[in-house]
């Protein structure tokens, strides 16, 4: 069922939403933006309506209400660890469709890899349903969704669409949220971005020996100097799921302390390092490398679905050496097809 | 549901030192029978963080595993300060092992070990070195850097009743006389000395340094050896040991799930 509903209207129903669920949205926080004078927009915890930014893109992903920046898993003491508590109220997100596409490649890594199961993702992501935001036609500048299917999601997905601009619509799904919305019928349906400004072919990379040419392309080089390994691109992606575990006590002088993991970044200095010193992939290109194929060959090859990368363009967005992914992409479609055919003709 | 990433605490039995920087481990331990030879474990200490360390050894009957432990990084160091009786954390075991039963039974086993890469393949000498018939036969080479760095000197005079061990050190032996027993070189100058003569029923084993395992395999399959039939144990970085941190990953490979030991088919794709 689909309605149209005031600004009022819509106020009153975000209340009664907010007895059931704790919601998350992209939220607008003044001039904390990483330059001066300019906002930000991440997910947090919103308490009306008024505050989701429905017209921009949220400059960080989905993913921190998963996957926080830090994150305490354990409180230790003497003898024992304990597991930290997950609040068991349910949340609701307010998100786009490639966010939903992206929490399906969290869910790959956190509750399938290996067939182990991350207990505090799962307690989280049991207790979450979606709301589904509409996309500008096109997305915004720097998206590619349509090129990476993950502009599309199923309508069991979500529990009600949206379009929150001058008027507001919503589509529901959810039969149980007929009583909380009120207006008058229309036909709505989140509409799907069907391309966007900018598209990216995908390489097809045909069987293993190309796969190991990929590694030696000059093309990586050409990012030694120009990527700086800051991260920027890989905390603001929105499938990044690195983390590296650490360990804090509250007093130097006490036994009692947390674990917490923090966001890791394949780019960064010491992500490979192992005790005795030895690491892997010194350079920015090959770190690029390592990244690149990830989002758009690894992931895939692993779970059999969807390339892991879904579009958003938030890594291009962030990059302060202005380092497009979805032009690398494009890149390296050429000298893969040129590696295929030197495979096929010996 | 169980908390995969929480550790139990368990209690220092022995505390043995091989070399300066190397000690032996043994910690009383009760999920052995999960244990294949060549898994690791991960190793908490509060305040200081986890390590993942190779099982050099278990025994069931005694409810032990044993863990060789070089002081290299901020969980060995703290390690090293440890007593028996005194507590530390572990879950596991984590990764695949060797795959002695599906393919080593009844062949000709070659083990070559470097450095500290004799933990993951000790207790699998062990356990063929104390049932021979296990294996058709098993000829061990094992290389260090120096003489003061040899490991395990009271398991190689077990080994080399029963088995060929060449023992070999880097660098050249004090007064260019080596002790008696022992060879100088790289481990890749002893090849020649092992049986290969039957090359469809030989299975080899190499654990060490990056570098040394590929020079090792490379030399190994221009010999005749086929692919199928090396293996490698990898080292990386981790955080989880479980797949989630992705510290360990090499392309679609993760080291921590799909290895540590991999078949040389496999393992030589894995370079980064």
């Amino acid at each position: 069922m689909s309605l149209k509903l005031t600004k009022k209207s819509f106020s009153n129903s975000f209340d009664k939403l907010k007895e059931i669920y704790t919601i998350y949205a992209p939220k607008r926080s003044p001039k904390q933006g990483r330059f001066c004078d300019t906002d930000i927009i991440k997910y947090d915890v919103i308490n009306s309506s008024d505050e989701i930014v429905f017209n921009e893109k949220s400059n960080y992903a989905a993913k921190e209400v998963l996957s926080p920046i830090t994150e305490t898993l354990f409180y230790f003491t003497d003898n024992e660890y304990r597991a930290k508590k997950i609040a068991k109220k349910p949340i609701l997100m307010f998100v786009r469709a490639c966010d939903i596409n992206a929490i399906k490649r969290f869910d790959d890594i956190y509750l399938k890899n290996g067939g182990f199961v991350d207990s505090f993702y799962a307690g989280i992501r049991e207790n979450i349903s979606f709301a589904l935001m509409e996309c500008p036609s096109k997305g915004w500048d720097t998206c590619f969704c349509a090129s990476m299917k993950s502009n599309i999601v199923n309508d069991d997905e979500y529990i009600f669409g949206i379009q929150l601009g001058e008027e507001i619509k919503v589509d529901i799904k959810d039969p149980s949220l007929t009583e909380i919305f009120d207006g008058s019928q229309i036909t709505y349906h989140v509409p799907v971005v069907e391309e966007n400004l900018i598209s990216v072919k995908i390489p097809m990379i045909s069987n293993k020996d190309v796969q190991a040419k990929v590694k030696d392309l000059d093309l990586w080089k050409e990012y030694d100097k120009r990527c700086i390994k800051c991260g920027s691109c890989t905390i603001a992606c929105s499938t990044c799921t690195c983390y590296t575990s650490y360990d804090m006590s509250y007093t130097p002088d006490s036994n009692a302390g947390e674990r917490r993991r923090i966001n890791a970044s394949c780019h960064i200095d010491g992500y490979t390092d192992m005790a005795g010193g030895h690491s892997f992939r010194p350079s920015a290109g090959e770190r690029l490398r390592f990244k690149t194929m990830h989002k758009i060959h690894d992931h895939a090859k692993r779970f059999g679905g969807e390339h892991m990368c879904v579009g958003c363009g938030r890594c291009s967005d962030h990059c302060p050496a202005f380092i497009s992914f979805s032009t690398l992409v494009n890149k390296l479609s050429v000298e893969v097809d040129k590696l295929n055919e030197e495979d096929i003709n010996g | 549901m169980d908390n995969i990433l929480e550790p139990k605490p368990y209690k220092i039995l022995i505390v043995k030192k091989l070399t300066a920087i190397e000690w032996l481990f043994r910690v009383e331990f009760d999920e052995i029978e999960k244990i294949n030879y060549g898994q690791f474990i991960q190793i908490s200490i509060p305040k200081i963080g986890e390590a993942p360390i190779s099982i050099t050894e278990f025994n069931a009957e005694e409810g032990w595993i044993e863990f060789l432990i070089r002081k290299v990084g901020l969980v060995t160091n703290v390690l090293f300060e440890l007593k028996p009786g005194d507590e530390i954390f572990m879950r596991g075991p984590y990764g695949n092992g060797f795959p002695f039963d599906e393919n080593y039974r009844n062949k000709n086993l070659i083990v070559v070990a470097g450095g500290s890469g004799c933990g993951p393949v000790r207790s699998m000498i062990n356990a063929v070195n104390n049932n021979f018939e296990s294996v058709k036969n098993m000829e061990v080479i094992l290389g260090f850097k120096n003489e003061e760095c040899i490991l395990f000197e009271d398991d190689i005079s077990s080994w080399e009743k029963k088995s060929n061990i060449i023992t070999t050190v880097d660098e050249m032996c004090k007064d260019g006389n080596c002790s008696l027993g022992l060879s100088s070189g790289l481990v890749t100058e002893h090849f020649s000395k092992l049986d290969l003569s039957d090359l469809s029923n030989v299975e080899i084993v190499i654990v060490g340094p990056p570098k040394m395992m590929e020079f090792s395999a490379k030399e190994f399959v221009k010999m005749g050896v086929p692919e199928e039939q090396i293996w490698l144990s990898f080292e990386r970085k981790m955080s989880c040991a479980v797949g989630k941190c992705g510290h360990c990953r090499v392309d679609e490979t993760y080291v921590c799930l799909d290895g540590p030991v991999f078949n040389y088919t496999k393992g030589k794709y894995l370079i980064d």
